[in-house]
C-alpha cells in the first residue's frame, strides 16, 4: 500500500529558510511587520555561522588609519579580480554601520583600552592599496560567529516569529516564473510539510561536506542551492572552493586564520617562515588562497613536517596570556584533538575546504537572477549558498559574517518593498507527491547500495582530483566517477523506516545534493582553462582575463549542467596582477 | 582498539519502554566518540538517533551522558576513556524524544524569557557604544556557553526540583546583568531572585565540572546570588 498521507499545509507571507546568521539577519528586519516563518533543519544556535571565528571586517580605523576604499579594494584583490566591484563597494561602505548596529543589539566585541571596538589584522586586509597589513577584523575573542549569532538569536524574540527548528527543506515548489513555498520533512515526527509564501528566502548555507576534509559541520550540504539549480536556476562560479590553510591535520577543525593575525607563523620541516617566499610583502598574512597553495607546495616538495602531509603552526611566540585572552577557542581545540599545548608546541595543520564563493546568483539586494539575469519575484538568496558576488574567486577572511549580515538585511528591506505587489500562486496538494512518493520507496527498499560508502567515495574523489590543485585529466576522471556514483545511489537502501529523527533518510536527500553540486563543480573548474583566486589548474597556471574575466553560470539539463558566461562589473579598479 | 558501546535505545512509535543495545566497534585512539556512533550507525544500525552537526564542541547538539558523565561525544576522545565499556546514554531531566535525542524546549524558553538581549535606556549614538575593556571581560567566560545542556543535566538539584531554572539559562542571566550596556540589571536580579532561581543551586559543583567550555558556573550563580543581597535590604 501507498502512504501518500497528505502534507500539513502552512501559509506565511514570508518564509526564510536557514537560521544562521544571512537568515536570521533577514528575519530581524522583516519580523514584526508581516506575517514570517523561519525553517532551519538543525534548531538556530546550532547553525554553522557559530562556527565562525576570527572576525568580522569593517574599516572603522579604531586601532589605525582605514578607509572602505582600501577595504573595497582587497576585496576585489582578493578576489582576484572576478568580484563584481560595485557590490564590493557595497560591502565596505556599509561594514562600519553594520558593525555599530551589531554592538548596539548586544554583540560583545573585544574592546581597545578607549572602549571602542578592537581589531586586527587578518590575510588580505590592507592599508593604501596593498601596502601592509591594516587592523579591521572586529571580533569577540575567537568565538565572533558564535556571540553574534547567539545576539540575533535573542534579538529575534523581540518581535516574535514562528520558528520551524528541525524542519528539513526537500524541495521547492515552482509555479511558472514564481517560486511559490516549499516542502520540507520535519525530523522530529516524520511527516511532510507545504509552506506556501508570496517571499521564499534561502539562507541556507554552504555545502563543504563535498569534500573528506572541511572545516564545515555535518549540515553543510547545499540542499538549498541544489534545490534552487534543480528549479531552473543556474549556479554562478561553482568551481571557486576556498581551502582554508590551517585545518587541524587530518580532522579538518578549522584554526583561526586570527592566529595569524595576532602574529602566528606556519613553518615548514625545516622550521623556515616559508610564506617570506610566496608573499614577501604581507607573509603569512596573504589570503587563503594563496597560502592553501603555499601550504599544499611545500607538502608535495616534501617540506612538509616530518615528509607528511601538514605543516607547523607556530603560536609559541605570542605567550600564553595573548593566547588565553584572544585565542583561546582553538588553544582548547589543539589540546582536545591533538594534545598540543599550543603556547609550548606548534600545531600540525592542512588545507581544509571552508568556503564556497559560488552559488545561487543574485542581485545585490539579494534578489535571485534567472537564466536570463531578470530577478525572479519573490526569491531571495542571501549569505554563503548565495553568489552576489562579493568575494569574486577567493573570499577574505571576515569578509563572510560580513556578506551575511550587511546583505540580510538589504533582502530583508527588498522584501518589505517588494511584499506588497506579490500575490499568492494557486498550490494543490500534489505539488508534495513526488517527495512523498521518494519518502515511501527510501523507507521501504530492502535491497540496494547503502549510502554511506557512496558519500565516503564522493568526498574522497573531490577532495583527491578537485582541491587545491587541479587538472584537465583529474577532473575528467572525477566527472566519470561522480556519474558513476549518482548511478549508484539511484538504488540506495536506508535501512530505517521510522518516523522519529530518521536521520538516514534526511542524508538519503543530501547526498542527492552533495552528488548534483559536485558535478556542477567538477563541470565548471573542467571548463575555466586558466587560473583565478582559488581555481588553480596545473594545466593552465596562468590568469587569462583576456578569455576568461566572466562569471560561470550552470543550468541545470538532463545532460548536466550547461554553461554560459556573464561579465564581471568592474568600477574603479583596473585588474591587474596579483601580487602579495 | 575494541569497544563496547551500549546505548541507550526508545522509539515511541514502537517500543514499551527503553532498553539498551550493545554494539561492537574497533575505533583508532584519536576518533571521538561521535565518529563511533556515526560509524555504528553508518555501517551497523542506521535506526540509531542522536543529534549533532558542527562535531568540534562549538554547536552544543551532541550533548549526551557517556558512561554516567554529561559531555559532548565530539569532544571526547576514544583515548580518554578508561576502558572499553562505552555507555551512551540521553541528557537526563529531559524528556526523550527518541533514543539520545531530547526535548530541549523547557530550556530554549527559559533562555526566551530572561530575554535574551541587551536593554539600554538611550537611544543608540552614531557609533558604538563605549565600553571599558574590563567591562568587556566580565562576560568574557559566560558568552562560552554554546547551549549544549551539559550542566543543567549534571545538576542533582534538576533531579529533586523539576521547577529549577538551571544552570544554563542563570549563565545567560549573568551574561545580561553584567553586561554594562544593559539598563535592566535590578530587573533582571529580580527575575531570577526566587527558590526555583539562584536560591536553588545549592553548589554541587557539577554543571562547573560537566560544563565542556570551562564556565565556571556555579561561581557566576553565587555572584548572582552576591548581586541580589547586594541590593536587598
Amino acid at each position: 500500500m501507498k502512504e501518500t498521507a497528505k502534507p500539513i499545509r502552512h501559509r506565511h507571507d514570508v518564509v526564510i529558510v536557514g537560521s544562521g546568521l544571512a537568515g536570521l539577519r533577514a528575519a530581524v528586519e522583516v519580523a514584526g511587520t508581516c506575517d514570517l516563518a523561519l525553517l532551519s533543519k538543525v534548531y538556530p544556535t546550532r547553525s554553522h555561522s557559530g562556527a565562525a571565528q576570527g572576525g568580522i571586517a569593517a574599516a572603522l580605523g579604531n586601532e589605525e588609519p582605514d578607509s572602505w576604499e582600501w577595504h573595497a579594494y582587497d576585496t576585489v584583490k582578493g578576489g582576484d579580480y572576478l568580484t563584481d566591484q560595485d557590490v564590493a563597494e557595497v560591502l565596505a561602505e556599509d561594514a562600519p554601520r553594520a558593525i555599530f548596529e551589531l554592538e548596539h543589539m548586544g554583540v560583545p566585541f573585544n574592546r581597545t583600552p578607549e572602549g571602542t571596538i578592537a581589531q586586527r589584522a587578518f590575510g588580505g586586509h590592507t592599508r593604501e592599496f596593498g601596502k601592509a597589513p591594516v587592523k579591521r577584523a572586529c571580533h569577540a575573542a575567537d568565538r565572533t560567529g558564535r556571540v553574534v549569532l547567539d545576539t540575533l538569536f535573542g534579538r529575534i524574540f523581540r518581535s516574535g516569529i514562528r520558528m520551524f527548528p528541525e524542519f528539513q527543506m526537500l524541495d521547492l515548489i515552482r509555479t511558472g516564473n514564481r517560486i511559490s513555498g516549499l516542502i520540507a520533512y520535519e525530523l522530529a515526527t516524520g511527516r511532510v510539510h507545504m509552506f506556501e509564501s508570496r517571499v521564499l528566502l534561502l539562507a541556507t548555507g554552504g555545502f563543504g561536506k563535498v569534500y573528506k576534509t572541511t572545516s564545515n559541520c555535518f549540515a553543510n550540504t547545499g540542499d538549498g542551492v541544489y534545490r534552487a539549480y534543480r528549479n531552473g536556476i543556474p549556479l554562478e562560479d561553482m568551481e571557486f572552493v576556498q581551502f582554508h590553510p590551517t585545518g587541524i591535520h587530518r580532522l579538518g577543525v578549522l584554526i583561526s586564520e586570527a592566529a595569524r593575525g595576532e602574529g602566528g607563523v606556519l613553518r615548514n620541516r625545516n622550521g623556515e617562515r616559508f610564506m617570506e617566499k610566496y608573499a614577501p610583502a604581507i607573509k603569512d598574512l596573504a589570503p587563503r588562497d594563496v597560502v592553501s597553495r603555499a601550504i599544499a607546495t611545500e607538502i608535495r616538495e616534501g617540506r612538509g613536517i616530518d615528509g607528511n602531509d601538514y605543516v607547523h603552526l607556530d603560536l609559541t611566540h605570542l605567550g600564553e596570556k595573548k593566547l588565553q585572552e584572544k585565542l583561546s577557542e582553538i588553544t582548547s581545540f589543539a589540546r582536545i584533538y591533538l594534545g598540543v599545548d599550543a603556547v609550548r608546541q606548534p600545531i600540525p595543520v592542512q588545507p581544509t575546504c571552508h568556503y564556497m564563493m559560488g552559488g545561487i546568483p543574485t542581485n545585490g539586494d539579494g534578489q535571485v537572477l534567472d537564466d536570463q539575469g531578470r530577478a525572479v519575484p519573490g526569491f531571495y538568496a542571501v549569505g554563503e549558498c548565495a553568489c552576489v558576488s562579493v568575494h569574486g574567486a577567493n573570499r577574505l577572511g571576515c569578509n563572510s559574517l560580513l556578506d551575511l549580515v550587511v546583505f540580510g538585511r538589504r533582502s530583508g528591506r527588498n522584501i518589505l518593498t517588494e511584499l506588497p505587489h506579490l500575490d499568492w500562486e494557486p498550490v494543490s496538494d500534489s505539488s508534495a507527491d513526488p517527495i512523498s512518493e521518494r519518502i515511501f520507496h527510501l523507507k521501504s527498499a530492502s535491497a540496494g547500495n547503502r549510502m554511506a560508502p557512496l558519500r565516503a567515495a564522493l568526498q574522497e574523489i573531490m577532495m583527491n582530483l578537485c582541491s587545491v590543485f587541479r587538472t584537465r585529466k583529474g577532473l575528467q576522471q572525477a566527472l566519470t566517477e561522480i556519474r558513476d556514483l549518482e548511478e549508484r545511489s539511484r538504488r540506495i537502501v536506508i535501512e530505517n523506516s521510522g518516523s522519529h529523527f530518521n536521520y538516514a533518510l534526511a542524508e538519503a536527500f543530501e547526498l542527492e545534493s552533495l552528488l548534483g553540486l559536485s558535478e556542477v563543480i567538477v563541470c565548471s573548474a573542467l571548463a575555466r582553462e586558466e587560473s583565478r583566486g582559488a581555481h588553480f589548474r596545473e594545466d593552465f597556471p596562468e590568469r587569462d582575463d583576456e578569455n576568461w574575466l566572466k562569471h560561470t553560470l550552470a543550468l541545470h539539463t538532463t545532460h548536466g549542467p550547461k554553461l554560459s558566461y556573464k561579465p564581471v562589473t568592474l568600477t574603479r579598479f583596473e585588474p591587474r596582477p596579483r601580487t602579495y | 582498539m575494541d569497544l563496547r558501546f551500549r546505548i541507550f535505545r526508545y522509539d515511541p512509535e514502537t517500543d514499551q519502554e527503553p532498553y539498551y543495545r550493545t554494539y561492537f566497534l574497533v575505533a583508532e585512539p584519536e576518533d571521538r566518540i561521535l565518529d563511533c556512533l556515526n560509524r555504528i550507525r553508518w555501517e551497523q544500525d542506521a535506526t540509531l538517533s542522536y543529534r549533532m552537526s558542527c562535531a568540534h564542541g562549538v554547536c552544543g547538539s551532541d550533548g549526551m551522558r557517556i558512561n554516567g558523565k554529561c559531555s559532548l561525544a565530539c569532544q571526547h576522545l576514544v583515548k580518554d576513556l578508561a576502558n572499553f565499556e562505552v555507555l551512551l546514554e540521553p541528557l537526563p531531566f529531559f524528556t526523550v524524544i527518541k533514543d539520545l535525542v531530547v526535548d530541549m524546549d523547557p530550556l530554549f524558553k527559559r533562555i526566551q524569557e530572561l530575554p535574551p538581549y541587551v536593554m539600554p535606556s538611550d537611544d543608540p549614538p552614531d557609533r558604538e557604544r563605549i565600553q571599558t575593556p574590563e567591562d568587556a571581560a566580565k562576560l568574557d567566560e559566560v558568552i562560552r556557553c554554546i547551549l549544549c545542556a551539559c550542566c543543567t543535566g549534571a545538576c542533582p538539584v534538576m533531579g529533586e526540583n523539576p521547577e529549577y531554572v538551571g544552570p544554563a539559562a542563570l549563565v545567560w542571566a549573568y551574561r545580561f546583568v553584567f553586561d554594562s550596556r544593559d539598563e535592566r540589571e535590578q530587573e533582571r536580579l529580580q527575575r531570577v531572585n526566587h527558590p526555583n532561581g539562584v536560591w536553588a543551586c545549592v553548589n554541587h559543583f557539577e554543571c562547573t565540572r560537566a560544563c565542556p567550555k570551562h564556565i565556571p558556573v556555579t561561581k557566576c550563580i553565587n555572584i548572582l546570588k552576591r548581586a541580589i543581597a547586594t541590593v536587598e535590604p
